[in-house]
């Protein structure tokens, strides 16, 4: 019991260490890497919490995290980058140190929200929520603090990490809704990368300030 | 005065003079290995000593513009330096003077003579002495904090910030996976090398004018003052390394009660480890190149980053168990 814990723990955390690494990295292709990484981390913690507690069903969703996000969607980025031509640096609204100061408020404020609404008694399953709520909100930071569209779709993806993360934490969700949910995270990364390349063909970049443009609210 | 006593005093004396003697022999098996793994023949393992006691024999020579500070500063480094280096255990964790061995009191130690030799940089008035100030005080700026927020990570663990403490703490625990241990080793690592000026953050060999730190803040001492002020940078490093060990492989370290034995076979495990460890810094410097000034508050932040998250997980696990 006490190592299944643990290791669960450490998975965890290594996920959150990660999510840490996506909000540092500064070039696209480390930053699918990262997200690749943080992906099949997250397949071992729900293998292990499938094996450890008994409940086969994780096992599915532990293969869908893998195949899906481990490697389909982070090959598919690659390829996208590769044809858009941006390999360089990304673009950030706020420079490294301002947004990893962020994120650490963020990994405190989800630990007090946790500590406050969770009984003390939920022991386990407190830890992985205050993690994974901490990577659901690292996520959106990464989503707010880079102005690449690529990156952009990326903080999506680990914030979706999170949510399966909370999932396999707690109750755990109906295979029914993982596996819709999986599929229209798979059809949002189509319907992006559509996206991507429209705004490319129509301002000559996926630098996301030139969208401003369109609303007339500049200049 | 009873014989017990008097066995304590020395086995702390004999941890005091340990360290100093190993001291220059760690810094040589660094260097030995980086030049072995450069293709260099390397200098003896011993040249520590000797260029120790060749410093030592040369004249000292001040600038004009020297006040007092300057002539003091090195002395009172190497003293704080190798006070706070005698009060990290090595052999044994139940030495006289353990009770002062705490990691808070370790960092203010190394402050103090931080601060002593920033100021002596800045004395004399050159402007590469100024640089190097500057510079120093803006990694000991972003290293402290990550350093405190490690010690507070063990505090959690362990229940005490006494470093013989946290050392019996870990001997008698089972071996865990401890996710916080795991970040916080990787941020002691990295505001380890900001504090010792090695690769990443600082080249310890070159005196080039643009990217040095440490090197260019001692850049006007020279003779016996010099070689005070060597003998504390080899202190330090020797200090951070048994703190390392300490922390994270304590195993063969002598508990409190054990005898002349005991001690013997933990100095001979501190040694090897110390001297593995050294090696392993040699490794790791042929293997990667020196950061650009500016990118150093990111490199350090990460430090931060880790010993923050480590803290947050110690504390979420001991919410668990208690």
């Amino acid at each position: 019991m006490k190592l299944a814990y643990e290791i669960s723990h450490l998975l965890a955390g290594v996920m959150l260490v990660v999510s840490f690494a996506l909000l540092y990295q500064q070039r696209i292709a480390a930053v699918l890497n990262a997200f690749a990484a943080q992906s099949i981390t997250l397949a071992l913690a729900v293998a292990w919490a499938a094996w450890s507690e008994d409940r086969p069903d994780l096992f599915i969703t532990a293969t869908i995290a893998f195949l899906l996000k481990g490697i389909v969607i982070p090959v598919a980025l690659h390829r996208t980058v590769t044809r858009l031509g941006v390999h360089r640096e990304v673009e950030k609204v706020v420079g490294v140190g301002m947004a990893l100061l962020v994120g650490l408020a963020l990994c405190g404020l989800s630990q007090a929200l946790v500590v406050k609404i969770a009984p003390v008694a939920a022991g386990l399953a407190r830890d992985e929520l205050a993690l994974a709520m901490a990577i659901v909100l690292l996520g959106f930071l990464m989503m707010i603090v880079r102005r690449n569209a690529v990156t952009q779709v990326v903080g999506f993806m680990s914030m979706e990490n999170g949510l399966i993360l909370a999932a396999t934490g707690a109750q755990g969700m109906p295979l029914v809704v993982e596996v819709s949910v999986a599929f229209s995270v798979l059809i949002a990364l189509f319907v992006f990368a559509v996206f991507v390349f429209r705004i490319r063909e129509r301002f000559d970049t996926i630098d996301i300030e030139a969208l401003d443009r369109m609303r007339g609210d500049r200049r | 005065m009873t014989p017990a006593i008097v066995v304590q005093f020395l086995a702390q004396g004999a941890q005091m003079f340990l360290v100093l003697l190993i001291a220059p022999l760690a810094v040589g098996v660094t260097r030995r290995v980086k030049a072995r793994l450069m293709r260099r023949q390397g200098a003896p393992l011993l040249q520590g000593y000797r260029d120790l006691a060749k410093l030592v024999r040369k004249e000292s020579v001040l600038a004009e513009s020297a006040s007092w500070l300057f002539r003091t500063a090195p002395y009172l480094v190497f003293a704080l330096t190798w006070v706070a280096a005698a009060l990290v255990p090595s052999f044994a964790s139940g030495l006289m003077f353990n009770w002062a061995a705490d990691v808070v009191a370790l960092v203010a130690l190394l402050g103090a003579a931080r601060a002593l030799l920033a100021l002596a940089g800045m004395d004399v008035g050159t402007s590469f002495g100024g640089i190097g100030s500057s510079r120093e005080m803006m990694i000991a700026t972003l290293a402290e904090p990550a350093m405190m927020l490690i010690v507070l990570t063990f505090a959690i663990a362990a229940g005490t910030t006494r470093l013989a403490g946290v050392a019996d703490f870990f001997i008698a625990e089972p071996i865990a996976v401890r996710v916080s241990l795991a970040l916080s080793l990787v941020a002691l690592v990295i505001v380890a090398l900001a504090e010792n000026a090695r690769i990443p953050v600082d080249n310890p060999v070159t005196h080039l004018e643009l990217t040095m730190v440490h090197e260019a803040m001692v850049l006007e001492y020279s003779g016996r003052h010099l070689a005070l002020i060597e003998a504390a940078s080899m202190l330090k490093l020797t200090l951070y390394l048994s703190l390392l060990i300490c922390l994270f492989v304590p195993f063969g370290m002598a508990p409190a009660a054990a005898g002349l034995g005991g001690w013997l076979i933990g100095t001979l495990a501190w040694s090897a480890k110390l001297l593995l460890g050294a090696a392993l810094l040699g490794v790791w410097e042929v293997s990667i190149a020196k950061m650009r000034v500016f990118r150093l508050p990111d490199f350090l932040g990460v430090a931060f980053v880790f010993a923050f998250i480590a803290i947050l997980l110690a504390y979420l696990s001991r919410g668990a168990t208690v």
